[in-house]
């Protein structure tokens, strides 16, 4: 296999971004090719088919299935409001059993064979928000829209909480601090805080409680993780945690600094508007958590897009160790040897070495580096 | 279709395309005997860019080509067929389980009959489950109908009823499916297909109720009667279904399907195949297992009273797997039940952040040995969990009246009793990376016989290079080529495992044996309560275990087979790890105190070699 290594992450100061956003049925697109859009503007809208509610129309008058249609005092299509009697059954004796309608909406079908009646609920509105400020580039008719823009782009690695956005407010002094609740204030409300190698389980709640739309941070815990959210995260797929925060760690698990380029590119953009996703999905078609910090620009001219590839592993190539005993560590690669190689657990594998930034050299899987942009 | 007879195949090539790899063998026919002469993998192309998976089976081809010599493509890009002297082959075929493999949902009335039923044959077909509805789920309807609805199955397979009985319940499912609407997970030019297989009376309200909105396909109730299921009829539409819709809809599936010579299989479906298969010839009890990166499938083929037809049964843990799915093991077996098969102490805090930068990367791989015992620990509960599950479905048939005697009684036999019987199971296969990996065959034998606790006599083996899904498809072919690659190229076979079942509070003896080595030598002596001993019994020229006879004594109180106390004669069966006896006594409980139970681990790992002297000294 060619690949034994993992792609680094994305991490760059400015490219051209384009997100489609799609409704989930098809709806109505309510802005045009051109247009300039805000990350709260709505670009299309629909309406979800409304929640239904059966009820065995036949089993609450008594009566068998096939004598419903004469029972019932709506029919097929018809709107009913909540509580409305919708059948009765026609009886020789003065007491009448009744049947009023659970919800408000429509009555979808009538069964004779089950005598069961399927009421509608009022349809479900539903908007997507441009999500980043931009330029609609493209308008996919009853679906949706792609926007533009140019900005600055960092991937993370793991993320909780959903598409938000907010000024970005350095509270650290470097990459290396902890973010504990005491870098965080009543100026925090609305603002995506950056903090540097950890940030503890108070200052999330903190940050929350203020109001505060996001943190961006190099690792966090997982015992803190699990005591913020209550429960433990067994598969990677989040986006959807209604926390009131969006959290995204550049790094991993664990006290790791932030990289220095992620760091510095956000302290240089503080105060600027960023729109950020914690969601992460770690399967088949891999999505990461990220940051956009959107700025003007043509999007047409896409000759000054940034020339991002992803390279193979070379001598030179500047690596980080992403598994123990190395965890975190950056370096330098200094060879490839093609062949397997055993390692201490026994396993043989493909390997690099490695030397880090402190001078000191190691032998490390291939499997285990990421490969970080020159 | 193959148009050769079965006893002309001489070159076979198969493919499996998974989600990240396609792999390619080549089994020839040499000297009267079918053997796998080499193996070739390429990335599968499913996804953007490429979007054809035959450019992934071309390479993978490509690549055997390359490591046997033997041309298989020719100018065009097309495989040579028939096979001609040093070139093309005589038959291909091909599993896949890229794209998701076939994802299904279903539905009956009662969850523990004709739903149950329904989810057997699904997975029994090789579909993962993404859920089951039922009228006594617990759910009300209109949850149901939102579960329904926001699911995007492939197809739905819809049972219910008994033929001849009620039709109100499974019609007021029908009713549900049709209110939700749902829609196909790939492709937007098509109707959902479901297959309805349930009470015959209700066809005709069940087609009125859902033909409009869906492409409804009708066979025979799974469950006719009572007492009897009837899974193949649905799980033979779910085949043919999975080619026509799901497979059609994947990119370069078209293709792929003019190419082969059996009808494309979902991966998982041909695995349980395989093992059905050999299970069936041999007339033994087999389980399999597959531990992936996201999820584990279990297999498993019992006899209950020794019928002729094992009943075969097939389990996904969607969850359970040691890539993307670790942490969720770890947050379903906890930390204490990982840290009990843990040879050393680690900080938790740690260990937990270890687990989760697994999760969040995972294609990194043990470098130090700590990370490789820790993975295991971790692989052990995963086993172990998987394995619980698979006793809880592979059951025999619930709510069904049972003729009792005044014994059965006593022993407190229920409806819905598991047809896994440890005792009685002849031989553990485990397969996937951490086993079929693992540095050290010794790793996997005792993760093996950890996670699954097998009693009595049994035989262990790993899967080479995870080749049993085209062996599957073979069997449909050439089954004589399945089984033979099977025993001789596609099995590592690890030995046998020696467990005498039953508890003691006294330390002392609990199995006299005497056993008798291929070459006469014997080894005779007796096992301790809480110990593990490893005896050498390797394999022959051709890569087949050496037997051995053995007489085993157990002790008052235990069983190896044949009941408390009595005596079992039994062939044994070598491998490259040998005979293992474990005396640890079943159920396993291991010492709550920490010192003692890592020592004890220490002394069993040492005993059976599974790690280099010295590893786990820290």
């Amino acid at each position: 296999m060619g690949h034994a290594y993992t792609p680094g992450l994305k991490v760059t100061d400015k490219i051209l971004l384009t997100k489609k956003r799609i409704l989930p049925l098809k709806g109505e697109v309510i802005v045009n090719k051109g247009d300039r859009v805000k990350p709260d503007d709505v670009v299309a809208r629909t309406m979800l088919p409304g929640t239904v509610e059966p009820m065995n129309v036949a089993n609450i008058l008594g009566i068998p299935p096939e004598d419903i249609e004469d029972a019932m005092l709506k029919k097929h299509g018809d709107d009913v409001e909540e509580g409305e009697l919708i059948a009765l059954s026609k009886s020789f004796f003065i007491f009448k059993s009744k049947c009023f309608a659970k919800i408000g909406g429509k009555i979808e079908s009538i069964s004779h064979v089950t005598g069961q009646v399927l009421l509608r609920g009022d349809p479900i509105p539903v908007t997507v928000k441009a999500y980043i400020e931009g330029e609609v580039v493209d308008v996919y008719e009853n679906e949706g829209v792609a926007v533009s823009s140019w900005g600055s782009f960092v991937q993370g690695i793991f993320g909780i909480g959903g598409e938000t956005h907010g000024a970005i407010k350095v509270v650290v002094p470097d990459n290396k601090t902890v973010l504990t609740e005491n870098e965080i204030n009543a100026d925090c409300k609305g603002m995506v805080i950056v903090g540097g190698s950890l940030v503890t389980s108070d200052a999330i709640k903190k940050a929350a409680s203020v109001g505060a739309t996001g943190i961006v941070v190099g690792g966090f815990d997982d015992k803190d993780l699990r005591e913020f959210l209550g429960y433990d995260i067994g598969v990677a797929i989040t986006g959807s945690e209604e926390i009131g925060i969006t959290l995204i760690v550049t790094e991993g698990f664990g006290q790791i600094n932030m990289a220095q380029k992620t760091f510095d590119l956000l302290k240089s953009k503080e105060g600027q508007l960023a729109c950020i996703n914690g969601a992460t999905q770690i399967r088949a078609g891999v999505i990461r958590p990220e940051l956009i910090i959107p700025f003007g620009g043509d999007v047409h001219a896409k000759i000054e897009a940034a020339d991002y590839r992803e390279q193979g592993l070379n001598i030179g190539t500047p690596v980080r160790v992403i598994r123990h005993p190395y965890f975190g560590q950056l370096g330098k690669v200094t060879n490839l040897p093609p062949q397997l190689t055993e390692l201490e657990s026994g396993s043989r594998a493909r390997i690099l070495e490695v030397e880090f930034d402190d001078g000191i050299k190691a032998i490390v899987p291939r499997a285990n580096v990421e490969m970080l942009e020159s | 279709m193959v148009k050769m007879k079965p006893d002309d195949i001489g070159v076979i090539l198969a493919t499996d395309c998974g989600s990240t790899t396609t792999k390619a063998i080549l089994i020839e026919k040499r000297d009267g005997e079918y053997r796998l002469i080499v193996r070739g993998e390429a990335p599968t192309t499913v996804e953007a860019p490429f979007e054809d998976v035959t450019m992934g089976v071309l390479n993978a081809i490509a690549e055997v080509e390359e490591l046997s010599g033997r041309r298989l493509l020719d100018e065009k890009g097309k495989i040579i067929s028939p096979a001609d002297g040093e070139a093309g082959s005589d038959v291909y075929i091909s599993t896949s389980s890229a794209g998701g493999g076939l994802q299904m949902m279903v539905a009956g009335v009662v969850r523990s009959m004709t739903a149950e039923s329904a989810e057997r044959a699904a997975l029994g077909a090789g579909a993962i489950v993404m859920d089951v509805i039922a009228s006594n789920d617990k759910r009300l309807p209109h949850q149901q109908i939102e579960r329904i609805r926001h699911l995007r199955p492939d197809m739905i397979l819809l049972s219910g009823g008994i033929d001849g009985g009620t039709t109100t319940h499974v019609v007021e499912i029908a009713e549900l499916i049709s209110a939700a609407d749902p829609k196909p997970r790939l492709g937007t030019g098509y109707r959902l297909p479901i297959i309805y297989a349930g009470n015959v009376k209700a066809t005709e309200p069940v087609m009125d109720t859902l033909a409009e909105k869906v492409d409804l396909k009708t066979v025979e109730n799974i469950r006719p009667v009572l007492e009897r299921e009837n899974l193949g009829p649905a799980r033979e539409e779910i085949h043919n279904l999975f080619m026509e819709h799901v497979m059609a809809q994947a990119p370069g599936y078209r293709k792929l399907m003019t190419w082969t010579d059996a009808p494309i299989m979902p991966t998982p479906g041909a695995v349980g195949l395989i093992i059905k298969t050999i299970a069936d010839i041999e007339g033994i009890e087999a389980v399999g297992v597959d531990i992936g990166g996201a999820t584990t499938d279990v297999f498993s083929v019992f006899r209950p009273g020794g019928t002729r037809e094992g009943i075969f049964n097939r389990t996904v843990s969607a969850n359970l797997g040691m890539s993307y799915s670790v942490s969720n093991v770890f947050a379903e077996a906890t930390l204490p039940n990982v840290m009990r098969w843990t040879p050393f102490e680690m900080d938790e805090r740690d260990l937990r952040n270890r687990v989760k930068n697994k999760m969040i990367r995972p294609t990194t791989i043990p470098q130090s040995m700590e990370e490789l015992v820790y993975e295991q620990s971790i692989a052990r509960e995963a086993l172990r969990l998987a394995f619980v599950q698979h006793k809880s479905f592979a059951t025999v048939l619930k709510g069904v009246q049972q003729q009792r005697t005044i014994a059965d009684a006593f022993e407190q036999k229920a409806s819905g009793e598991t047809l896994v019987n440890m005792m009685t199971l002849d031989i553990l296969v485990g397969s996937g990376g951490v086993l079929s990996h693992a540095p050290r065959r010794n790793q996997a034998a005792l993760m093996l016989i950890d996670g699954f606790l097998p009693e009595g006599v049994t035989r262990l083996a790993v899967d080479s290079i995870f080749m049993m899904p085209q062996l599957g498809v073979l069997t449909q072919v050439q089954p004589q080529a399945a089984t033979e690659v099977f025993n001789k190229d596609c099995l590592i076979h690890l030995g046998c495992c020696i467990a005498p079942a039953g508890e003691t509070k006294k330390p002392g003896t609990i199995l006299d044996y005497e056993i008798t080595l291929s070459g006469g030598k014997v080894e005779s002596g007796s096992l301790e309560y809480g110990r593990m001993k490893l005896i050498k019994l390797g394999l022959d020229e051709q890569g087949l275990p050496l037997k051995a006879k053995a007489r085993l004594k157990p002790h008052k109180g235990f069983d190896i087979g044949r009941g408390r106390g009595d005596d079992v004669e039994a062939e044994l069966s070598g491998g490259v790890v040998g005979i293992i006896l474990d005396g640890r006594g079943r159920p396993l409980a291991l010492p709550e105190d920490k010192k003692t139970r890592i020592s004890k681990l220490k002394d069993w790992m040492t005993e059976l070699e599974v790690y280099p002297e010295g590893a786990l000294d820290r």
